[in-house]
């Protein structure tokens, strides 16, 4: 406890605001049934109520319902959703990543070149492409970024468990007799953490970007369900005569992103010891 | 000289190859991913008599690899077939659409380049003092806005509480140069700061990292103003890296159109990705993945041989 607090002390303005926003969300997504006083698409009002009137404090959308309410759960369902799409991309690139350099030889190659070809697909283009074919619902859309997205994080994960894999201690393991799972896990991962977590956080930033824009498009997360992205695309009209309301979500997204960036920046440079001032 | 020809010939070779993957891909995405196409298309109700005809008119009967080599063949000759939604050619509908789409992209390049460029060289001559730290905390409050934000808070002030540009990009081919440049500035002013940040950050370390290097040290020991070490012995040096990252933002930029054209409603490539991938037209969407794709590779293909050139060490690897 001590500990966390000392490094709590010592970390920077912009770190601390980073950390106070994460934890804010985290506790609205969790208790957002308890903070909203109505349902999640419940219609409550007639369409496009200004801010501060009849009691709905930042007004209702284009359906009549409550946007504060649909704000709190849009908290819910797109961090939700975006959580898990980024650990499932940790799961598989991770996994395949330190896999590849590992076992090295052909699976090595072969899952190189895949991940090449995957790659030279901008993400956008290609998640455009499989949801044309497959149509758009919540578990494709987890699947499809996930996938897309663990090139990524297979790329970092063998291009940092590639120094790790030649020093002496992996060797010494190998002669050991142990098996291919308890030199990933027990000796390249711990040493591999570091740099994976902080690419957590960047990714979590870009799949939660990549989701709402999705959405923003009409093309990810659908209604009923409130999201983010989403309510933006509905309410923009509202933008064109001068109204903030629908700027509410999209500011929600960036506020999350920029808190995130803030951690992981200065965790960076703790772990790595980038200094720029060499 | 005869060396640089093989490197380039070398690279054009594996994007090609690369291409010819991606075009399998997009072309049998839809035949591996489970689901009748023709089915989903009509509808549950449809009786399997209209799901046959239909199926034969989109030829969907034919073993894939003739299809493919139809299609692949069909694009060499700038046919890329029929849209379902319309019945025109898909040719027709994307022509003027890519013209526009590029357009966008140029102008916003031409805005954002040299700004990131001078500002990241400012950031690392100004190193560690306020105007670097201000630098720093907004390029990285810009990555983290998501598009359409950046879009409509621009829409905001600069079209409805000042109304100095219009909030919609209608264009059409019969306008001027400068009108269309006029219509445009909002897309591309969004594109600008949302690419902005990462050539200034990848500037700034590149010219950092180089000011470690004992010839810079040198030339300090020499007296030479801090301005004249940067622009004369650590700019050129730094210009590999600066280049690549410029050639992969403009790589992003084609993609970044996609949302920022629906948001300004312009009649460009990606919205219309966008509607097509909507109503399911999917030699509309094959055809843009692919152009979006070819496009994409042969930026990268272009950083790749620019970094090359620009650093004669590394035609020569030991």
């Amino acid at each position: 406890m001590a500990r966390i607090w000392k490094l709590l002390k010592s970390a920077p303005p912009t770190a601390l605001f980073g950390l106070i926003v994460i934890v804010a969300y985290i506790l609205i997504a969790i208790f957002g049934p308890i903070l909203t006083p109505y349902g999640e698409s419940e219609i409550v009002g007639t369409q496009f109520i200004p801010r501060g009137e009849q009691g709905f404090i930042l007004g209702t959308d284009n359906l009549g319902r409550d946007m504060l309410t649909r704000l709190i759960y849009g908290a819910r369902n797109t961090i939700g959703i975006a959580f898990v799409t980024t650990c499932l991309a940790f799961l598989i690139g991770g996994v395949l990543g330190l896999m590849a350099t590992t076992l090295g030889g052909w699976v090595d190659q072969l899952l190189g070149r895949l991940v090449d070809v995957l790659m030279a697909i901008p993400i956008l283009i290609f998640a455009l492409l499989i949801l044309t074919i497959t149509g758009t619902s919540v578990p494709v859309l987890i699947l499809v970024i996930a996938v897309l997205d663990s090139t990524r994080v297979f790329r970092l994960a063998r291009a940092v468990s590639m120094n790790i894999v030649v020093l002496d201690f992996v060797e010494a393991a190998r002669l050991r007799g142990e098996g291919t799972s308890w030199i990933i896990t027990r000796e390249i991962l711990p040493n591999a953490l570091p740099p994976l977590v902080a690419e957590f956080g960047l990714r979590f930033c870009f799949v939660f970007l990549f989701i709402s824009a999705l959405s923003f498009l009409g093309l990810g997360i659908q209604p009923p369900t409130a999201d983010w992205g989403s309510m933006v695309r509905d309410n923009a009209t509202l933008i064109t005569y001068g109204e903030i309301t629908p700027l509410m979500p999209a500011a929600a997204i960036a506020l999350l992103t920029v808190g995130v960036n803030f951690v992981v920046d200065w965790f960076l440079h703790k772990t790595s010891g980038i200094r720029d001032d060499k | 000289m005869a060396k640089i020809l093989k490197m380039v010939a070398q690279r054009l070779a594996l994007g090609l190859l690369t291409l010819f993957a991606v075009s399998l891909i997009i072309f049998l995405g839809v035949e591996l991913l489970p689901g009748d196409f023709a089915q989903e298309i009509l509808g549950q109700s449809a009786t399997p008599e209209t799901v046959a005809a239909f199926r034969r008119e989109l030829g969907l009967d034919l073993p894939w690899y003739t299809r493919y080599f139809d299609w692949l063949g069909g694009i060499f000759h700038g046919d890329f077939g029929k849209s379902f939604a319309s019945d025109r050619e898909v040719s027709e509908l994307i022509g003027g659409r890519l013209l526009n789409t590029l357009f966008l992209a140029a102008v916003a390049a031409v805005i954002s380049v040299p700004i990131a460029v001078a500002l990241g060289v400012l950031a690392a001559l100004y190193r560690n003092t306020l105007f670097d730290r201000t630098i720093n905390v907004f390029t990285l409050t810009s990555i983290s806005f998501p598009d359409f934000f950046v879009a409509y808070i621009l829409i905001l002030f600069l079209s409805v509480s000042w109304n100095i540009f219009p909030s919609i990009s209608n264009v059409s081919s019969d306008l001027g140069f400068w009108e269309h440049v006029y219509r445009v500035i909002l897309p591309a002013l969004t594109l600008t700061l949302v690419i902005i940040a990462h050539m200034m950050r990848m500037t700034r370390a590149s010219i950092i990292n180089l000011l470690a290097s004992p010839y810079i040290e040198m030339a300090m020991l020499k007296g030479i103003s801090r301005s004249r070490i940067v622009t004369h012995h650590a700019l050129p040096n730094a210009l590999a890296p600066i280049i690549n990252v410029i050639v992969i933002n403009l790589a992003f930029l084609v993609v970044g159109v996609v949302v920022v054209e629906v948001v300004f409603v312009y009649p460009g490539l990606g919205q219309l990705l966008v509607d097509s991938v909507a109503k399911r037209d999917m030699p509309v969407v094959q055809a843009s993945c692919l152009i979006f794709a070819a496009t994409y590779i042969l930026l990268n293909l272009t950083a790749d041989v620019l970094s090359k050139l620009t650093n004669p060490r590394l035609l020569h690897p030991k």
